[in-house]
Parts: C-alpha cells; sequence; structure tokens
C-alpha cells in the first residue's frame, strides 16, 4: 500500500467515525426530544402527578439547597476579593456592588448553579431511573397500568424546570450577599457605595434574563437526565456509563445554551 | 384467549425467538419451559406487551395487542399481573405500599378496605405483619413472595410468572407452586408460567410448551411431555448433560485452545 492509500484510508476512516457518531448524536436528540415531549404531554392527563411533583421538588430542589447556599456564598467572596484588587487599580472601588451583583445574576447564577444542581440532582435523576431499568421497576410500572413516562419522567421534569430558577435566585442572593460582606466588611468599600451601585447598575432585563436562563436550564437538565436514565442499558455498566455521560452532556450543553441565550439578552 | 401468531424476536444479529405460533388456553397453566437463553422470557415479555415483536402478532380474543393505543393496553393491564424474576418491588415504598399500590392506582376503595385486602395477600404468602419492611431490608425470597402478593393485588384475569421460583428456599417454593396451582383453579385465572424448574412446572401445568434455541420442540399436556419420545425433550427433563442438547457453548475445540494452536482466539489478543 502507498503512503497516498494509507492516508487516504485513514481519512476516510476518521470521516466514518465522525459522521457515525454525528448521526448517533441527532438520532439521540431526536429520540430524546421525542420521549420527553411524549411525557410532558401527559401534564393534564389524569392521574394527576401532583404529590410525585411535590415529593420530586423536595428531594431535587430541598435536596440541593446546602450545596447551592456553599457556592454561592463563594462565589460571592472570591467575586468580591477579585473585583476589588482589579477595581481598587483605578480607584473604582465603590463598583464592587455592580460588578458583583452583575456577574452573579447574569452568567455566574444561573451557570455555576445549573452546574451544581446538575451534579447533585441530575445524576441522581440518571442513576435512580437508570436502577429502575435495572430492576424492572419500570416493566412493574407498565404491567400495573401506570405508564412510567406519566410517573417517572414528568414529575422529575417539571419538578426540575421550576426548581433550577428558585435555587439560582437564592444563589444570586447568597451570593451578592457573602459578596457585600467580604467588599464592606472585610475590605472596607463603603456600604452605601456597594448597594448605590448595586441597585442603580442591575435592571429588571438582567434580572428576567437570569430567570429565562435558570428555566431553560433547568428544563434542559430535566430532559437530558431523564432520558439517560430512561434509555441506559440496563446493566450497573450501562446505567454508570448513562450517568456520566448525562452530566457531561448536560453541562457542555448548559455552556453551549447559555451563548447563545446571552447573544440575545445583551 | 392469547395467542402469539408467528411471533418473532431478534436482538441485532442474534434471533431470541424464531416465528411461533401459541396458543394460551383460558382459565389454565401453560408452563413455557426450556434451558437458559432458550428464549422463554422473551416470548413472555412479548406476550405480556413488554416488548415489540420483530414480526407476528399477539391477540388477545379479538385485538392485537402490537396495534392497541396506549390507552387501551392500560385498561388491558389492569385485569393483568405479572410477577418477575427477580421480583422489580418499587424500591421507595415499602411491602405495604408495594402491595398497595395497584390498588390505589386503579380503584377509589377507603383506606380500611385496602388495608383488609393487602393483609389478606400477604397472609397468603405468609408475610403478614412485614408491611413496614422496605424491600432493601427483605431477602429474595421474601421480595419474590411481596411481588407474588402484589400481582394478585387486583385479582387479575391474566398473570404472568417469570421463573416464580428461582431463588426460593424448597418450602416457598412449593407455597408458590401451590398458590399458582389453588388461584388460578378457583379464579379460573389464566396462567403463564416461566420456568426451568421441571418438577414444579409439569406439575402445576395444565400445558406445557418446551423451547430450546427460540423454537418450540414439545408441546401439550404435561403427561404427553413426560412421554416424548424426542431425546431432546427427555435430556432436559432428566438434566442430563450429554444428549442432542450441547451443556457447552464454545464453538472452538477446548484442546486447541489450551495448547493455543494458530486459528485459535487466545485470551491475551
Amino acid at each position: 500500500m502507498t503512503d497516498l492509500s494509507i492516508k487516504q484510508s485513514a481519512v476516510s476512516v476518521f470521516f466514518g467515525r465522525l459522521g457515525r457518531h454525528a448521526l448517533r448524536g441527532i438520532e439521540q436528540l431526536g429520540d430524546g426530544t421525542m420521549l420527553g415531549l411524549n411525557a410532558l404531554a401527559m401534564i393534564f392527563r389524569r392521574p394527576w402527578q401532583g404529590k410525585h411533583f411535590i415529593l420530586q421538588m423536595h428531594a431535587l430542589g430541598v435536596g440541593s439547597l446546602v450545596i447551592i447556599i456553599i457556592t454561592g456564598a463563594f462565589t460571592g467572596m472570591v467575586l468580591a476579593l477579585q473585583g476589588y484588587y482589579t477595581l481598587a487599580k483605578f480607584g473604582s472601588e465603590s463598583l464592587l456592588g455592580a460588578g458583583v451583583g452583575m456577574s452573579i445574576i447574569r452568567e455566574l447564577g444561573p451557570v455555576l448553579g445549573a452546574f451544581m444542581i446538575i451534579g447533585r440532582a441530575g445524576s441522581s435523576i440518571t442513576a435512580e431511573i437508570g436502577i429502575m431499568r435495572v430492576t424492572e421497576q419500570t416493566d412493574a410500572l407498565e404491567m400495573m397500568a401506570v405508564n412510567p413516562k406519566q410517573r417517572i419522567l414528568l414529575p422529575r421534569i417539571v419538578a426540575i424546570t421550576l426548581a433550577v430558577p428558585l435555587l439560582v435566585s437564592l444563589f444570586d442572593v447568597i451570593g451578592i450577599g457573602s459578596g457585600y460582606i467580604v467588599g464592606v466588611e472585610l475590605l472596607g468599600v463603603n456600604p452605601g457605595a456597594y448597594m448605590a451601585e448595586l441597585i442603580a447598575k442591575i435592571t429588571m432585563h438582567d434580572i428576567y434574563g437570569g430567570w429565562v436562563k435558570a428555566v431553560v436550564f433547568g428544563f434542559m437538565i430535566g430532559m437530558i437526565c431523564t432520558y439517560m436514565g430512561y434509555r441506559s442499558e440496563p446493566t450497573t455498566e450501562g446505567v454508570a456509563r448513562a450517568t456520566t455521560q448525562a452530566v457531561v452532556v448536560a453541562s457542555v450543553g448548559v455552556l453551549i445554551v447559555d451563548y447563545i441565550l446571552t447573544s440575545f439578552f445583551l | 384467549m392469547i395467542r402469539g401468531e408467528q411471533l418473532s424476536k431478534s436482538y441485532g444479529d442474534v434471533m431470541a425467538l424464531t416465528p411461533t405460533d401459541i396458543h394460551v388456553r383460558e382459565g389454565k397453566i401453560t408452563a413455557i419451559m426450556g434451558g437458559s437463553g432458550s428464549g422463554k422470557t422473551t416470548l413472555l415479555r412479548l406476550l405480556a406487551g413488554l416488548e415489540k415483536p420483530s414480526s407476528g402478532h399477539v391477540w388477545y380474543g379479538d385485538e392485537d395487542l402490537c396495534a392497541m393505543t396506549d390507552k387501551r393496553l392500560y385498561e388491558l393491564r389492569q385485569s393483568m399481573g405479572m410477577l418477575f424474576q427477580y421480583s422489580a418491588l418499587l424500591n421507595s415504598l415499602n411491602v405495604y405500599d408495594n402491595v398497595a399500590f395497584p390498588l390505589h392506582e386503579h380503584t377509589d376503595l377507603d383506606e380500611e378496605v385496602i388495608q383488609t385486602m393487602v393483609s389478606m395477600k400477604l397472609e397468603q404468602v405468609g408475610l403478614r405483619g412485614f408491611e413496614h419492611l422496605m424491600p432493601s431490608e427483605l431477602s429474595g425470597g421474601m421480595a419474590k413472595r411481596v411481588a407474588f402478593a402484589r400481582a394478585m393485588a387486583m385479582d387479575p384475569k391474566v398473570v404472568f410468572f417469570d421463573e416464580p421460583t428461582s431463588g426460593l428456599d424448597p418450602i416457598s417454593s412449593g407455597v408458590i407452586s401451590t398458590l399458582i396451582q389453588n388461584t388460578a383453579r378457583k379464579n379460573r385465572m389464566t396462567s403463564i408460567v416461566v420456568t426451568h424448574d421441571v418438577s414444579a412446572g409439569l406439575a402445576i401445568a395444565d400445558h406445557v410448551i418446551l423451547l430450546w434455541q427460540g423454537r418450540i420442540i414439545a408441546k401439550g399436556t404435561p403427561d404427553e411431555i413426560r412421554d416424548s419420545d424426542d431425546a431432546r425433550v427427555q435430556q432436559f427433563l432428566e438434566g442430563r448433560p450429554d444428549g442432542p442438547i450441547p451443556f457447552s457453548r464454545s464453538t472452538t475445540s477446548y484442546i486447541d485452545d489450551l495448547t493455543h494452536r494458530p486459528g485459535t482466539v487466545r485470551l491475551e489478543t
């Protein structure tokens, strides 16, 4: 075989693999969208899933509170530290409140909050549904005339879609509060200036933008993590792989969608 | 009542079930027997509608399960029960809630009535008083007995049993076999039992189907199966390693494998 033909065959193998991966990705995107939409279409169908929705809100939302509070606090603190030393070079320490607030509300709150929720709640959704598949619990529901998409997928998708904006709002408040403590109490920024700049620079447009991002991220996390669990290979290895994939795909998805949404909201 | 017509199932290149006709008699116990990998669980899952066949139809009366709407399928399933091989209890619910699950879902009965019904079902399987335990606190045998009670909770007309006695001690195994037989007779329940437990299968069944390599090799009453002159049937019934059904699934020569002769697959390669 000549050098040229070896190179040609390597190139064709590379593009062949790339093509197969792309096709599989598109197939999964379509399958996941259809599965999620099928589940969502049952939202107004009896029996109502209100009780299960509340249980999931508790498990996914309340269960993520601690991690959100810790992440929000340290994000606000480190932003205040970094922001202070940068702004101090230009003698603009009074802008610290606005800098911390805008960074958190517009960007860091939704994105970091979503990452934490993916790690804490999204992975548990995938693993739980995957294990239900391995242990035939989803089949048992089917045989008891209970639709697993309505009972398992729907409450989780709705709960996490609503839980993420609430948790992100908490992240924002904690982040701005801890930024205030570090900036004002530790570094000596004028408290009036901190709050005045914060209130003056942050508009409702910023806050709505953050909420829209949070809702979209929550919906994405719900769709991706339920899909990965429901379609996981029913083996222990399959569930482990699906959980890892769910975290990776949801995290990358959040970053990509964040860029698209930011370009709209700017 | 339940009829499989030219049912087949393949997973990729593997043919789990070749086109098969099967007729399950109403109010009778049909045992589907065969060795591991013979396609019996696949056949059961096709008949229960848990999987779509690659070809063929499953008829419930004059309705095709494969062409049914989800709504109709779920209506039909309210009169079905299934005991899974590994119990498939809902992990987040205790024993009481597992057994009461179908009753809570599909009836408007008072909780008091449901409590009585659950107690009766658990008494049948010898586990009354264990209502508060979680599935993780049960042994395999106990979990299977709870799953049996759950499968019977709605007094179904059709019940699928996937290896109902595997993993059970002889007493529990005997109790479950007797329960299947008694409940089926008393309620005129159509039962489809997948098992490789020859003695239990032949003892309780009215009709036996024997599968090998995804195809039916014998069917008939237990006596007809016992008297079959098919060497494969006799080998299976007697559990002999030698005969037309090979014990070993290996396709390469054992000696060649051990001596790493050219042409054999070595583990390290």
